[in-house]
Protein backbone atom coordinates (compact mmCIF):
# COMPACT_ATOMS: atom_id res chain seq x y z
CA UNK A 1 0.00 0.00 0.00
CA UNK A 2 2.77 2.41 0.95
CA UNK A 3 5.29 3.08 -1.72
CA UNK A 4 7.68 5.09 0.37
CA UNK A 5 11.26 6.27 0.21
CA UNK A 6 11.49 6.13 4.01
CA UNK A 7 14.52 4.16 5.13
CA UNK A 8 15.45 2.49 8.39
CA UNK A 9 17.95 5.30 8.95
CA UNK A 10 15.11 7.82 8.66
CA UNK A 11 13.14 5.93 11.29
CA UNK A 12 16.15 6.04 13.60
CA UNK A 13 16.31 9.79 12.91
CA UNK A 14 12.65 10.10 13.96
CA UNK A 15 13.25 7.97 17.03
CA UNK A 16 16.06 10.32 18.04
CA UNK A 17 13.64 13.22 17.65
CA UNK A 18 11.17 11.36 19.83
CA UNK A 19 13.96 10.83 22.36
CA UNK A 20 14.58 14.58 22.40
CA UNK A 21 10.88 15.28 22.90
CA UNK A 22 10.86 12.81 25.76
CA UNK A 23 14.00 14.30 27.34
CA UNK A 24 12.82 17.92 27.17
CA UNK A 25 9.40 16.90 28.50
CA UNK A 26 10.85 14.80 31.32
CA UNK A 27 13.15 17.60 32.48
CA UNK A 28 10.42 20.23 32.27
CA UNK A 29 7.80 18.08 34.01
CA UNK A 30 10.09 16.91 36.83
CA UNK A 31 11.63 20.34 37.57
CA UNK A 32 8.36 22.17 36.84
CA UNK A 33 6.45 19.90 39.21
CA UNK A 34 8.98 20.39 42.00
CA UNK A 35 8.84 24.18 41.52
CA UNK A 36 5.06 24.04 41.13
CA UNK A 37 4.70 22.24 44.47
CA UNK A 38 6.90 24.85 46.17
CA UNK A 39 5.00 27.73 44.56
CA UNK A 40 1.61 26.13 45.21
CA UNK A 41 2.31 25.46 48.90
CA UNK A 42 3.78 28.95 49.27
CA UNK A 43 0.73 30.56 47.68
CA UNK A 44 -1.66 28.52 49.80
CA UNK A 45 0.22 29.11 53.01
CA UNK A 46 1.21 32.76 52.71
CA UNK A 47 -2.00 34.10 51.21
CA UNK A 48 -2.73 36.28 48.20
CA UNK A 49 -1.20 39.57 49.37
CA UNK A 50 2.43 38.54 49.89
CA UNK A 51 2.43 36.18 46.96
CA UNK A 52 1.09 38.75 44.49
CA UNK A 53 4.47 39.22 42.72
CA UNK A 54 4.87 35.45 42.32
CA UNK A 55 1.28 35.12 41.15
CA UNK A 56 1.91 37.81 38.56
CA UNK A 57 5.00 36.06 37.19
CA UNK A 58 3.15 32.75 37.03
CA UNK A 59 0.23 34.43 35.27
CA UNK A 60 2.65 35.79 32.67
CA UNK A 61 3.97 32.29 32.00
CA UNK A 62 0.42 30.95 31.77
CA UNK A 63 -1.00 33.58 29.48
CA UNK A 64 1.68 34.29 26.86
CA UNK A 65 1.88 31.72 24.05
CA UNK A 66 4.77 29.35 24.57
CA UNK A 67 6.17 30.10 21.12
CA UNK A 68 6.59 33.77 22.02
CA UNK A 69 8.09 32.90 25.41
CA UNK A 70 10.70 30.69 23.75
CA UNK A 71 11.71 33.28 21.16
CA UNK A 72 11.84 36.13 23.68
CA UNK A 73 13.69 34.11 26.33
CA UNK A 74 16.22 32.99 23.78
CA UNK A 75 16.77 36.55 22.55
CA UNK A 76 16.94 37.90 26.10
CA UNK A 77 19.53 35.35 27.23
CA UNK A 78 21.71 35.85 24.19
CA UNK A 79 21.42 39.54 23.38
CA UNK A 80 20.74 41.18 26.73
CA UNK A 81 22.45 38.93 29.27
CA UNK A 82 25.00 37.69 26.70
CA UNK A 83 24.83 34.19 28.16
CA UNK A 84 25.96 31.48 25.80
CA UNK A 85 23.13 29.06 26.49
CA UNK A 86 22.28 26.20 24.18
CA UNK A 87 18.80 26.11 22.66
CA UNK A 88 18.24 22.95 24.67
CA UNK A 89 18.89 24.79 27.96
CA UNK A 90 16.60 27.66 27.02
CA UNK A 91 13.91 25.21 25.94
CA UNK A 92 14.10 23.28 29.20
CA UNK A 93 14.11 26.50 31.24
CA UNK A 94 11.06 28.01 29.56
CA UNK A 95 9.10 24.75 29.56
CA UNK A 96 9.95 24.23 33.23
CA UNK A 97 8.53 27.64 34.20
CA UNK A 98 5.52 27.05 31.97
CA UNK A 99 4.89 23.71 33.72
CA UNK A 100 5.52 25.21 37.16
CA UNK A 101 3.01 28.01 36.51
CA UNK A 102 0.21 25.54 35.78
CA UNK A 103 1.34 23.04 38.39
CA UNK A 104 1.26 25.67 41.16
CA UNK A 105 -2.47 26.17 40.57
CA UNK A 106 -3.11 22.41 40.47
CA UNK A 107 -1.22 22.00 43.75
CA UNK A 108 -3.05 24.88 45.41
CA UNK A 109 -6.40 23.43 44.31
CA UNK A 110 -5.39 20.00 45.62
CA UNK A 111 -4.42 21.38 49.03
CA UNK A 112 -7.64 23.37 49.25
CA UNK A 113 -9.61 20.20 48.58
CA UNK A 114 -8.32 18.59 51.80
CA UNK A 115 -11.00 19.30 54.41
CA UNK A 116 -9.89 21.70 57.13
CA UNK A 117 -11.53 19.39 59.68
CA UNK A 118 -9.26 16.51 58.66
CA UNK A 119 -6.21 18.72 59.07
CA UNK A 120 -7.45 19.91 62.44
CA UNK A 121 -7.80 16.31 63.55
CA UNK A 122 -4.20 15.68 62.50
CA UNK A 123 -2.93 18.73 64.35
CA UNK A 124 -4.99 17.85 67.42
CA UNK A 125 -3.07 14.55 67.62
CA UNK A 126 0.12 16.57 68.00
CA UNK A 127 1.33 16.38 64.40
CA UNK A 128 3.34 19.44 63.40
CA UNK A 129 2.54 21.51 60.32
CA UNK A 130 5.20 19.63 58.35
CA UNK A 131 4.01 16.21 59.50
CA UNK A 132 0.43 17.13 58.61
CA UNK A 133 1.62 18.33 55.19
CA UNK A 134 3.62 15.17 54.45
CA UNK A 135 1.35 12.52 55.95
CA UNK A 136 -2.13 13.89 55.39
CA UNK A 137 -2.28 16.82 52.99
CA UNK A 138 0.11 15.63 50.29
CA UNK A 139 -1.37 12.13 49.88
CA UNK A 140 -4.94 13.45 49.79
CA UNK A 141 -4.13 16.44 47.58
CA UNK A 142 -2.29 14.16 45.16
CA UNK A 143 -5.41 12.07 44.64
CA UNK A 144 -7.39 15.18 43.77
CA UNK A 145 -4.69 16.73 41.61
CA UNK A 146 -3.56 13.65 39.73
CA UNK A 147 -5.93 13.83 36.72
CA UNK A 148 -5.10 17.50 36.14
CA UNK A 149 -1.40 16.83 36.56
CA UNK A 150 -1.48 13.97 34.03
CA UNK A 151 -3.26 16.33 31.65
CA UNK A 152 -0.60 18.97 32.24
CA UNK A 153 2.25 16.52 31.62
CA UNK A 154 0.65 15.31 28.38
CA UNK A 155 0.04 18.91 27.33
CA UNK A 156 3.65 19.88 28.00
CA UNK A 157 4.78 16.86 25.98
CA UNK A 158 2.80 18.05 22.96
CA UNK A 159 3.68 21.73 23.49
CA UNK A 160 7.34 20.76 23.53
CA UNK A 161 6.99 20.56 19.72
CA UNK A 162 7.46 24.33 19.77
CA UNK A 163 11.03 24.21 21.01
CA UNK A 164 12.17 23.87 17.39
CA UNK A 165 12.21 27.72 17.35
CA UNK A 166 15.29 27.61 19.58
CA UNK A 167 17.00 25.07 17.31
CA UNK A 168 16.13 21.93 19.22
CA UNK A 169 15.40 19.09 16.85
CA UNK A 170 12.63 17.20 18.56
CA UNK A 171 10.09 14.82 17.09
CA UNK A 172 7.99 17.25 15.03
CA UNK A 173 11.02 19.11 13.69
CA UNK A 174 12.61 15.80 12.71
CA UNK A 175 9.42 14.92 10.87
CA UNK A 176 9.40 18.23 9.05
CA UNK A 177 13.00 17.72 7.94
CA UNK A 178 12.04 14.36 6.45
CA UNK A 179 8.92 15.84 4.85
CA UNK A 180 11.07 18.43 3.12
CA UNK A 181 13.32 15.73 1.75
CA UNK A 182 10.84 12.94 0.98
CA UNK A 183 7.71 14.97 0.14
CA UNK A 184 5.47 12.43 1.86
CA UNK A 185 3.77 14.66 4.46
CA UNK A 186 0.73 12.56 5.31
CA UNK A 187 2.60 9.32 5.76
CA UNK A 188 5.31 10.96 7.81
CA UNK A 189 2.85 12.82 10.03
CA UNK A 190 1.06 9.54 10.60
CA UNK A 191 4.30 8.01 11.84
CA UNK A 192 5.05 11.12 13.88
CA UNK A 193 1.61 10.89 15.49
CA UNK A 194 2.23 7.23 16.28
CA UNK A 195 5.45 8.17 18.04
CA UNK A 196 3.63 10.81 20.12
CA UNK A 197 1.01 8.25 21.02
CA UNK A 198 3.65 5.72 22.08
CA UNK A 199 5.18 8.30 24.39
CA UNK A 200 1.88 9.53 25.86
CA UNK A 201 0.06 6.26 26.30
CA UNK A 202 2.05 4.90 29.26
CA UNK A 203 1.61 8.17 31.16
CA UNK A 204 -2.13 8.23 30.52
CA UNK A 205 -2.38 4.58 31.65
CA UNK A 206 -0.30 5.29 34.75
CA UNK A 207 -2.90 7.88 35.73
CA UNK A 208 -5.72 5.37 35.30
CA UNK A 209 -3.80 2.75 37.25
CA UNK A 210 -3.13 5.07 40.21
CA UNK A 211 -6.73 6.25 40.29
CA UNK A 212 -7.94 2.65 40.48
CA UNK A 213 -5.38 1.82 43.14
CA UNK A 214 -6.50 4.74 45.30
CA UNK A 215 -10.20 4.18 44.78
CA UNK A 216 -10.69 2.58 48.20
CA UNK A 217 -11.16 5.93 49.83
CA UNK B 1 -6.25 19.39 86.05
CA UNK B 2 -7.72 21.77 83.50
CA UNK B 3 -8.16 25.33 84.75
CA UNK B 4 -10.07 27.83 82.67
CA UNK B 5 -9.82 31.38 83.98
CA UNK B 6 -11.94 34.24 82.66
CA UNK B 7 -11.57 33.13 79.03
CA UNK B 8 -12.96 35.43 76.37
CA UNK B 9 -13.06 34.72 72.68
CA UNK B 10 -14.63 36.52 69.74
CA UNK B 11 -15.08 35.67 66.09
CA UNK B 12 -15.10 39.13 64.55
CA UNK B 13 -17.83 41.13 66.24
CA UNK B 14 -19.44 38.06 67.78
CA UNK B 15 -18.26 37.28 71.30
CA UNK B 16 -18.70 33.52 71.71
CA UNK B 17 -17.07 33.11 75.12
CA UNK B 18 -17.80 35.87 77.60
CA UNK B 19 -15.51 35.15 80.52
CA UNK B 20 -15.63 31.44 81.32
CA UNK B 21 -14.28 30.15 84.66
CA UNK B 22 -14.15 26.41 85.08
CA UNK B 23 -11.93 23.80 86.68
CA UNK B 24 -11.98 20.13 85.75
CA UNK B 25 -10.24 17.83 88.19
CA UNK B 26 -8.34 14.67 87.28
CA UNK B 27 -10.77 11.78 86.85
CA UNK B 28 -13.80 14.02 86.54
CA UNK B 29 -16.40 13.62 83.81
CA UNK B 30 -17.88 16.96 82.86
CA UNK B 31 -20.56 17.29 80.24
CA UNK B 32 -21.42 20.58 78.63
CA UNK B 33 -24.90 21.19 77.30
CA UNK B 34 -26.51 24.19 75.67
CA UNK B 35 -28.02 25.46 72.45
CA UNK B 36 -26.01 25.83 69.27
CA UNK B 37 -23.92 28.98 69.25
CA UNK B 38 -23.60 28.90 73.02
CA UNK B 39 -19.81 28.61 72.78
CA UNK B 40 -19.48 25.10 74.14
CA UNK B 41 -17.62 23.63 71.14
CA UNK B 42 -15.38 26.68 70.87
CA UNK B 43 -14.29 26.14 74.46
CA UNK B 44 -13.06 22.63 73.62
CA UNK B 45 -11.02 23.80 70.63
CA UNK B 46 -9.50 26.52 72.83
CA UNK B 47 -8.50 23.98 75.49
CA UNK B 48 -6.14 22.17 73.13
CA UNK B 49 -4.96 25.34 71.45
CA UNK B 50 -6.63 24.83 68.07
CA UNK B 51 -8.22 28.25 68.57
CA UNK B 52 -6.48 31.26 70.08
CA UNK B 53 -8.24 33.13 72.91
CA UNK B 54 -8.59 36.89 73.33
CA UNK B 55 -8.01 37.07 77.07
CA UNK B 56 -7.90 34.93 80.18
CA UNK B 57 -5.88 31.74 80.70
CA UNK B 58 -6.27 28.04 80.19
CA UNK B 59 -3.92 25.81 82.16
CA UNK B 60 -3.51 22.09 81.57
CA UNK B 61 -1.51 20.46 84.37
CA UNK B 62 -0.17 23.90 85.12
CA UNK B 63 0.98 24.62 81.54
CA UNK B 64 -0.59 27.68 80.00
CA UNK B 65 -2.01 26.57 76.64
CA UNK B 66 -1.82 29.91 74.87
CA UNK B 67 1.54 31.07 76.24
CA UNK B 68 4.06 31.77 73.50
CA UNK B 69 6.62 29.52 75.15
CA UNK B 70 4.27 26.51 75.17
CA UNK B 71 5.05 23.75 72.68
CA UNK B 72 1.50 23.07 71.50
CA UNK B 73 2.40 19.91 69.62
CA UNK B 74 3.81 18.51 72.83
CA UNK B 75 0.90 19.70 74.95
CA UNK B 76 -1.63 18.16 72.58
CA UNK B 77 -0.26 14.70 73.31
CA UNK B 78 -1.91 15.05 76.70
CA UNK B 79 -5.27 16.15 75.35
CA UNK B 80 -7.17 13.89 73.00
CA UNK B 81 -10.05 15.44 71.09
CA UNK B 82 -12.76 13.80 68.98
CA UNK B 83 -14.96 15.91 66.74
CA UNK B 84 -18.48 15.78 65.41
CA UNK B 85 -17.21 14.89 61.93
CA UNK B 86 -15.28 11.63 62.10
CA UNK B 87 -12.20 13.05 60.35
CA UNK B 88 -10.77 9.68 59.46
CA UNK B 89 -7.67 9.88 57.31
CA UNK B 90 -9.27 8.27 54.26
CA UNK B 91 -6.04 7.19 52.58
CA UNK B 92 -4.91 5.15 55.58
CA UNK B 93 -6.24 1.86 56.93
CA UNK B 94 -7.78 1.76 60.39
CA UNK B 95 -4.52 0.49 61.84
CA UNK B 96 -2.50 3.18 60.03
CA UNK B 97 -4.93 5.87 61.18
CA UNK B 98 -4.30 4.89 64.77
CA UNK B 99 -0.52 4.30 64.54
CA UNK B 100 0.31 7.52 62.63
CA UNK B 101 0.54 9.93 65.55
CA UNK B 102 2.26 7.52 68.00
CA UNK B 103 4.92 6.87 65.35
CA UNK B 104 5.40 10.42 64.09
CA UNK B 105 4.80 12.40 67.26
CA UNK B 106 5.93 10.02 70.00
CA UNK B 107 8.61 8.38 67.86
CA UNK B 108 7.40 4.84 68.61
CA UNK B 109 8.60 1.97 66.44
CA UNK B 110 6.04 0.51 64.05
CA UNK B 111 5.76 -2.66 66.13
CA UNK B 112 5.23 -0.78 69.39
CA UNK B 113 2.73 1.60 67.81
CA UNK B 114 0.81 -1.31 66.31
CA UNK B 115 0.68 -3.05 69.66
CA UNK B 116 -0.80 0.07 71.25
CA UNK B 117 -3.18 0.58 68.33
CA UNK B 118 -4.45 -3.00 68.38
CA UNK B 119 -5.09 -2.70 72.10
CA UNK B 120 -7.05 0.54 71.67
CA UNK B 121 -8.99 -0.80 68.68
CA UNK B 122 -9.94 -3.89 70.69
CA UNK B 123 -11.01 -1.54 73.42
CA UNK B 124 -13.50 0.21 71.13
CA UNK B 125 -14.55 -3.06 69.48
CA UNK B 126 -12.84 -2.68 66.12
CA UNK B 127 -10.18 -5.38 66.31
CA UNK B 128 -11.62 -7.06 63.19
CA UNK B 129 -11.19 -3.88 61.08
CA UNK B 130 -7.44 -3.33 61.22
CA UNK B 131 -6.76 -3.49 57.48
CA UNK B 132 -9.99 -1.81 56.39
CA UNK B 133 -10.14 1.69 54.92
CA UNK B 134 -12.42 4.11 56.80
CA UNK B 135 -14.60 4.66 53.72
CA UNK B 136 -15.80 1.08 54.06
CA UNK B 137 -17.04 1.54 57.63
CA UNK B 138 -20.19 2.97 59.16
CA UNK B 139 -20.19 6.37 60.84
CA UNK B 140 -20.30 4.78 64.25
CA UNK B 141 -17.31 2.61 63.46
CA UNK B 142 -15.40 5.60 62.07
CA UNK B 143 -16.18 7.58 65.19
CA UNK B 144 -15.01 4.75 67.43
CA UNK B 145 -11.84 4.58 65.35
CA UNK B 146 -11.35 8.32 65.95
CA UNK B 147 -11.67 7.67 69.68
CA UNK B 148 -9.11 4.85 69.51
CA UNK B 149 -6.82 7.13 67.50
CA UNK B 150 -6.94 9.78 70.20
CA UNK B 151 -6.52 7.19 72.98
CA UNK B 152 -3.44 5.71 71.30
CA UNK B 153 -1.58 8.89 72.26
CA UNK B 154 -2.28 7.93 75.89
CA UNK B 155 -3.70 11.34 76.72
CA UNK B 156 -4.49 12.44 80.24
CA UNK B 157 -7.66 14.20 79.07
CA UNK B 158 -10.25 13.49 76.44
CA UNK B 159 -12.46 16.14 74.87
CA UNK B 160 -15.54 15.05 72.95
CA UNK B 161 -17.22 17.59 70.73
CA UNK B 162 -20.76 16.42 69.90
CA UNK B 163 -19.34 13.10 68.79
CA UNK B 164 -22.77 11.56 68.13
CA UNK B 165 -24.41 14.51 66.39
CA UNK B 166 -23.49 13.43 62.85
CA UNK B 167 -24.51 9.81 63.38
CA UNK B 168 -27.62 7.91 62.36
CA UNK B 169 -29.78 7.38 65.44
CA UNK B 170 -29.12 3.64 65.13
CA UNK B 171 -25.37 4.20 65.57
CA UNK B 172 -25.43 6.64 68.48
CA UNK B 173 -25.63 3.88 71.08
CA UNK B 174 -22.38 2.15 70.19
CA UNK B 175 -20.41 5.40 70.45
CA UNK B 176 -22.06 6.40 73.73
CA UNK B 177 -21.26 2.94 75.09
CA UNK B 178 -17.61 3.58 74.28
CA UNK B 179 -17.75 6.91 76.15
CA UNK B 180 -19.45 5.25 79.12
CA UNK B 181 -16.70 2.67 79.21
CA UNK B 182 -14.01 5.37 79.25
CA UNK B 183 -15.81 7.25 81.99
CA UNK B 184 -16.06 4.12 84.12
CA UNK B 185 -12.32 3.58 83.65
CA UNK B 186 -11.62 6.93 85.26
CA UNK B 187 -10.65 8.95 82.15
CA UNK B 188 -10.87 12.71 82.67
CA UNK B 189 -13.39 13.84 80.08
CA UNK B 190 -15.18 16.92 78.88
CA UNK B 191 -18.10 15.96 76.65
CA UNK B 192 -20.07 18.52 74.71
CA UNK B 193 -23.30 16.72 73.94
CA UNK B 194 -26.98 16.93 73.14
CA UNK B 195 -27.64 13.51 74.67
CA UNK B 196 -29.33 14.50 77.93
CA UNK B 197 -29.85 10.96 79.16
CA UNK B 198 -26.18 10.21 78.63
CA UNK B 199 -25.16 13.44 80.39
CA UNK B 200 -27.29 12.59 83.40
CA UNK B 201 -25.88 9.08 83.56
CA UNK B 202 -22.12 9.54 83.24
CA UNK B 203 -21.37 13.04 84.47
CA UNK B 204 -19.89 14.11 87.75
CA UNK B 205 -20.99 17.63 86.87
CA UNK B 206 -22.99 19.15 84.03
CA UNK B 207 -22.40 22.68 82.77
CA UNK B 208 -25.07 24.62 80.90
CA UNK B 209 -23.81 27.21 78.41
CA UNK B 210 -26.01 29.99 77.16
CA UNK B 211 -24.86 32.72 74.75
CA UNK B 212 -21.21 32.51 75.69
CA UNK B 213 -21.80 32.34 79.44
CA UNK B 214 -21.69 29.33 81.73
CA UNK B 215 -25.12 29.88 83.18
CA UNK B 216 -25.17 26.90 85.53
CA UNK B 217 -22.95 24.09 86.70
CA UNK B 218 -23.99 21.37 89.10
CA UNK B 219 -24.10 17.58 89.60
CA UNK B 220 -26.56 16.10 87.09
CA UNK B 221 -29.35 15.31 89.55
CA UNK B 222 -29.40 18.88 90.76
CA UNK B 223 -28.99 20.50 87.36
CA UNK B 224 -31.63 18.45 85.58
CA UNK B 225 -34.15 18.18 88.41
CA UNK B 226 -33.83 21.64 89.88
CA UNK B 227 -32.69 24.05 87.19
CA UNK B 228 -32.14 27.51 88.64
CA UNK B 229 -32.09 29.84 85.66
CA UNK B 230 -35.05 30.44 83.33
CA UNK B 231 -32.72 29.79 80.33
CA UNK B 232 -31.92 26.28 81.52
CA UNK B 233 -35.56 25.63 82.42
CA UNK B 234 -36.55 26.62 78.88
CA UNK B 235 -33.70 24.59 77.37
CA UNK B 236 -34.64 21.47 79.30
CA UNK B 237 -38.31 21.88 78.48
CA UNK B 238 -37.45 22.16 74.79
CA UNK B 239 -35.18 19.09 74.74
CA UNK B 240 -37.32 16.84 76.94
Amino acid sequence: MFDTALTAADLVFLAKGAGMTLLVTAIAVVLGTILGILFGVFRYQVGPWWTAPLTFVLDVFRSIPLLIQLVLANAFMGMVLRWQLSGFTVACGVLTMYTAAYCAEIVRGGIEAVPMTTRRAARSLGLSWGQDMVNIVMPLATRVALPSWIGLALGVMKDSALVYVVQVTELLKSTQILITRLQEPLFLLLICGAFYFLISFPLARLGGYLERRWSHD
Amino acid sequence: MIEIQDVRKSFGALEVLKGIDLTVAKGEVLTVIGGSGSGKSTLLTCINGLEPIDSGRILVDGTEVHAKSTDLNKLRRKIGIVFQQFNAFPHLTVLENVTLAPRKVLGMSRADAEAVAVRQLQHVGLSDKLGVYPGRMSGGQQQRMAIARALAMQPGYMLFDEVTSALDPMLVGEVLDTLRMLASEGMTMICVTHEMKFAREVSDRVAFFHQGVMAEIAPPAQLFDAPQTPELQRFLAATA
